[in-house]
């Protein structure tokens, strides 16, 4: 390891358990990093698909995927440019609601989330079961702002918070992994933050 | 969006070394690092780099900064251009420590999307610090003679907070100051407007089939995308970068 020259950290005696190497704590901020325009979804045009390889491929309006039993998210979220957000509360829906629904073949093993905007994110199908990931459309009690995503996002918590894409329209499931908008760039396909798994390769 | 033209970005290589050549002041809060790599890593124009400053104790601190020298041949030479914030542990560190002969840990080029090849129409809008990615262009299409392809749109508050001053005017510029004009030497400008950019400013900047690339905070992303929906610019044609805490 090589230090710096007179570099001793600002506020690293305070760093928690819950802080993936690399990152740090921003506290009350939560700042809107987004590649294109923000897009202006009407939630009586929305709509989540799930497709691909699946038993049923099944589309929700803005009404019913609100009919669909309730699922909040209370914890952390890190972002790769190294600021990580704690005490969050998301309310929405787990994915493995909607993949139950459309039943993804047995040779499935991976999904590509697709946005409203175009953008999309590669994950394997591990990571959005299980518990571990959300569509989303309240945050801290309150409809997700435009600006982080609403009227609803995915949230993947323990992966790099570029996978939880803004906007999302929906799910496709492949029997394969297929690099999305960032993994294409250089990006790493899955973004494990507790292994650093920031760019192709790490 | 499509994903697929910048595909052959290219992408970061490990860490390395580099050597600080050079500090330049742009205003009282932005500082220049001229850096020579150890490993010549070639970037493309928008691209960033990470720093990563590493404490005795291990403690590890790294930020993104974007590069703001066009690319050069030898790809060793590259230069970052700082915000000195307030309560920022790395850029008040290479701020009031950094000098000359210094070596810092970076990693990249990164970025495949919000980049500039030289190739196609542009208009870049910066906001304050965001003109540093957007520099990088605009030297890169003064390199190469291929200014026509390229406009650029820049807004600040007040002239002492104008990045890279004496270098950036020209007939392919345009200085939008927010709150306060420079007294006289506005006719060095290209041209001067008093106010937030508006629908004139990006019109009259906006060359056919453009593709735009706007760079600054939320709020003034938020406010120039907004402008180019009126001007009808289609949505593939906008890349945004974002910076800054938000709400």
């Amino acid at each position: 390891m090589s230090f710096t020259r007179g570099f001793k950290g600002r506020a690293h005696q305070e760093r928690g358990p819950g802080l993936p190497p690399g990152q740090y704590d921003i506290g009350s901020d939560w700042p809107v990093l987004t590649a294109e325009a923000t897009p202006r979804v009407s939630t009586d045009s929305w709509s989540f698909a799930v497709e691909g390889l699946v038993r049923q491929p099944v589309s929700w309006t803005w009404d019913e995927i609100h009919a669909l039993p309730e699922s909040t998210y209370e914890g952390a979220i890190h972002c790769v440019t190294t600021w990580s957000k704690f005490g969050v509360r998301f309310g929405g829906v787990s994915v493995d609601t909607l993949l139950a629904a459309a039943e993804p073949l047995p040779s499935a093993s991976h999904v590509v989330a697709f946005s409203h905007t175009g953008y999309t994110t590669n994950l394997p199908l591990s990571d959005v079961t299980g518990g571990k990931a959300f569509v989303v459309w309240d945050y801290d009690g309150r409809p997700l702002e435009v600006g982080h995503g609403g009227p609803a996002r995915l949230l993947v918590p323990h992966l790099y918070f570029w996978k939880s894409a803004k906007w999302v329209a929906g799910l496709r499931v492949l029997d394969h992994d297929e690099p999305g908008f960032w993994e294409v760039n250089g990006y790493h396909d899955r973004g494990d933050p507790w292994l650093e798994q920031r760019y192709r390769g790490d | 969006m499509s994903s697929s033209a910048s595909a052959s970005a290219p992408g970061p290589g490990p860490w390395q070394m580099a050597t600080v050549e050079e500090v330049i002041e742009e205003t009282a809060r932005a500082k220049s690092f001229r850096l020579t790599l150890s490993e010549p890593s070639g970037h493309l124009a928008g691209q960033h780099y990470i720093v990563r400053l590493t404490a005795p104790d291990g403690y590890r601190a790294s930020r993104s900064y974007s590069v703001a020298s066009a690319p050069e041949a030898t790809g060793k030479v590259i230069e970052l251009t700082v915000a000195r914030l307030e309560d920022g542990e790395v850029s008040t560190y290479l701020h009031d420590v950094v000098v000359p002969g210094d070596r810092l840990e970076v990693r990249g080029p990164i970025g495949g999307y919000f980049v500039w090849r030289g190739d196609i129409p542009a208009l870049l809008v910066g906001g304050g610090s965001g003109i540093v990615p957007l520099m990088a262009m605009l030297r890169l299409a003064r390199e190469r003679g291929s200014g026509e392809l390229v406009r650029l749109v820049v807004s600040v508050r007040v002239p002492g907070d104008l990045y890279y001053a004496t270098e950036l005017p020209g007939p392919e510029t345009t200085v939008v100051y927010t709150r306060e004009a420079p007294a006289g030497a506005a006719a060095a400008l290209g041209r001067v407007g008093l106010g937030r950019v508006g629908l004139a400013d990006l019109r009259d900047s906006l060359l056919p089939e453009a593709t735009v690339y706007v760079c600054g905070s939320s709020g003034f992303a938020d406010h120039v995308t907004g402008l180019l929906e009126e001007l009808a610019v289609p949505t593939g044609q906008i890349r945004v970068e974002r910076f800054g805490p938000t709400n």
